[in-house]
């Protein structure tokens, strides 16, 4: 069985809490949920993983440890945690948004609110995912700044700067990376199966591009196997990204 | 020592339109859904409501009770976006002072320990600044010289929340695995009520970093059964999906007719009968 696109992006999205160390990983959505459970139980076996409650668990789902909201907000600005959030719109500088479409005074469409965007972007790396790429969600501009982007920190001076950090973007159509000399958004790889036209197509913005693109790379047979048999059998990840 | 019993009509009988009210609990988590519910059956109004945003939001909003809110965000958990609280938004319906979590938290213990504000590395750079043009900054006054948004103390006139357990004295035990910032929120009010699921005598036997909130932050308590329905309220129960579903996917005219229109028993007649209708 060839690997699928949802599995690709499963290790795209480990793959950004590669040599975290001993770090929270909070995975939002279910792809980033399974990317981090495998970057666990293999390269980085030292992160800590939540139940999605209040418990900090092992590999197996039993307790380690405690994790309320109030000290998990601690451990957002103590900065031992990497999230990866999802985003309504983001920007070419990563700005992202998810609290609502349209002017903020009266939204065509109220989302969430801001969430604790703010403080993470402030204070721990934070990555995005994105499971459906369109130029709805890559925007020009996002119509609230709730995750802070590059430019968003550096006109917000030291402070604002100090912590931030968006190592990356993952979509269902590629890695995202801001490693250009103006922090605008690069594209760093493409899925398998996925051309670069394709992406430019689907991005509201003109993306970086470096020289040759390469294509994000293949699971190992363990990492496979890990995904279907261990972290996810049902097959949740194929409803999320569904084969292209 | 004081008997503080009262029921949700003596907590109403308190609140007054105009005032500014924390709703503890979180998202669609033990929220005092029995008060929100004998709040709505008052003709109070004009309320500021200071929530981790669920079910109690969208009812309040959609009921027209808020003129403003102070969030950061509205969510049903399992349904991610509120749709009350959405709908009332999208028509304009309240003001929003919309904050960060953090933010959020830091203006609760602000205001328990009565402070103007605390600094926060949080809303630099976003646009929470923005849309809260009240927001200032401070300097650090050591050498590191930092800016930091001081985030204003959310003090409140009243405090609602829903533990799991309480004494007639006030004293409050949560026996799920996350406080939220129920203590805070009492802590932050100028009074505050306290719901729960069973009435106490004592906390002989309770393990004692479960025993939240303290009767001196604490004017009255309430006993009320299932009255964090249909929010969780673990272990007690979880929360009640199907209905959520409803309450989620009816219109409000029609969800207020067949579960508002009368008292917390006939809510609780209609509830049943609805999930009869289920079987």
């Amino acid at each position: 069985m060839t690997t699928t696109r949802a599995e690709y992006c499963v290790i795209a999205c480990a793959d950004a809490w590669r040599g975290n160390g001993e770090v929270l990983a909070s995975p939002m959505g279910v792809i980033p949920s399974i990317g981090a459970r495998l970057a666990r139980r293999t390269f980085s076996p030292d992160l800590l993983l939540t139940d999605g409650e209040a418990m900090i668990v092992g590999p197996d789902d039993s307790a380690e440890g405690w994790l309320p909201y109030r000290r998990h907000l601690t451990m957002v600005t103590g900065g031992r945690r990497h999230v990866m959030m999802g985003a309504s719109q983001l920007d070419r500088f990563g700005n992202q948004n998810i609290s609502c479409i349209g002017a903020w005074q009266q939204p065509a469409r109220q989302l969430l609110g801001v969430r604790g965007a703010p403080v993470n972007t402030l204070n721990n790396p934070v990555s995005y995912w994105v499971p459906k790429h369109s130029k709805r969600v890559f925007v020009e501009k996002v119509d609230m700044i709730c995750g802070v982007g590059y430019d968003s920190a550096a006109a917000a001076g030291p402070s604002a700067t100090r912590y931030h950090r968006i190592p990356r973007v993952v979509s269902d159509l590629g890695v995202f990376d801001f490693e250009t000399a103006d922090r605008a958004m690069r594209l760093a790889s493409v899925h398998p199966g996925v051309t670069v036209a394709e992406v430019r197509e689907a991005t509201g913005f003109p993306l970086a591009l470096p020289d040759e693109v390469p294509c994000t790379r293949e699971p190992t047979p363990t990492e496979l196997r890990l995904i279907r048999t261990v972290l996810d059998p049902e097959g949740r990840r194929e409803r999320e990204v569904p084969a292209a | 020592m004081t008997d503080k019993t009262m029921t949700p009509e003596d907590v109403v009988s308190r609140l007054r339109s105009g005032m500014t009210l924390g709703i503890g609990g979180w998202g669609s988590r033990r929220k005092p859904m029995a008060l929100v519910r004998a709040l709505l059956r008052s003709d109070i109004t004009d309320l500021t409501v200071i929530s981790y945003g669920g079910p109690d939001v969208g009812l309040l909003a959609a009921a027209g009770r808020i003129r403003t809110l102070v969030a950061a965000f509205a969510t049903l958990d399992s349904i991610p976006l509120e749709p009350h609280f959405r709908a009332a938004r999208q028509r304009g319906a309240f003001e929003l002072r919309e904050i960060d979590e953090a933010m959020f938290m830091w203006g609760l213990h602000a205001a328990a320990n009565r402070l103007p504000f605390l600094p926060v590395r949080s809303g630099l750079g976003s646009d929470v600044m923005r849309v809260n043009p009240g927001l200032k900054t401070v300097t650090s006054p050591y050498e590191d010289g930092e800016t930091f948004v001081a985030v204003p103390a959310l003090r409140m006139d009243a405090a609602l929340v829903h533990l799991n357990r309480a004494d007639r004295l006030g004293n409050g035990q949560y026996l799920g695995p996350d406080p939220y910032f129920d203590d805070l929120f009492c802590e932050a009010a100028d009074s505050a009520y306290v719901s729960c699921e069973r009435l106490v005598d004592d906390f002989a036997t309770a393990a004692p970093q479960t025993l939240l909130v303290a009767r001196h932050a604490v004017t009255g308590v309430v006993e009320a059964p299932n009255g964090a329905h249909f929010t969780s309220c673990v272990p007690d129960y979880g929360r009640d999906e199907p209905f959520q579903k409803l309450y989620a996917t009816t219109p409000w005219a029609k969800f207020a007719e067949r579960f508002l229109s009368g008292d917390e028993k006939a809510y609780w007649s209609a509830v049943e009968a609805w999930h009869e209708e289920q079987q």
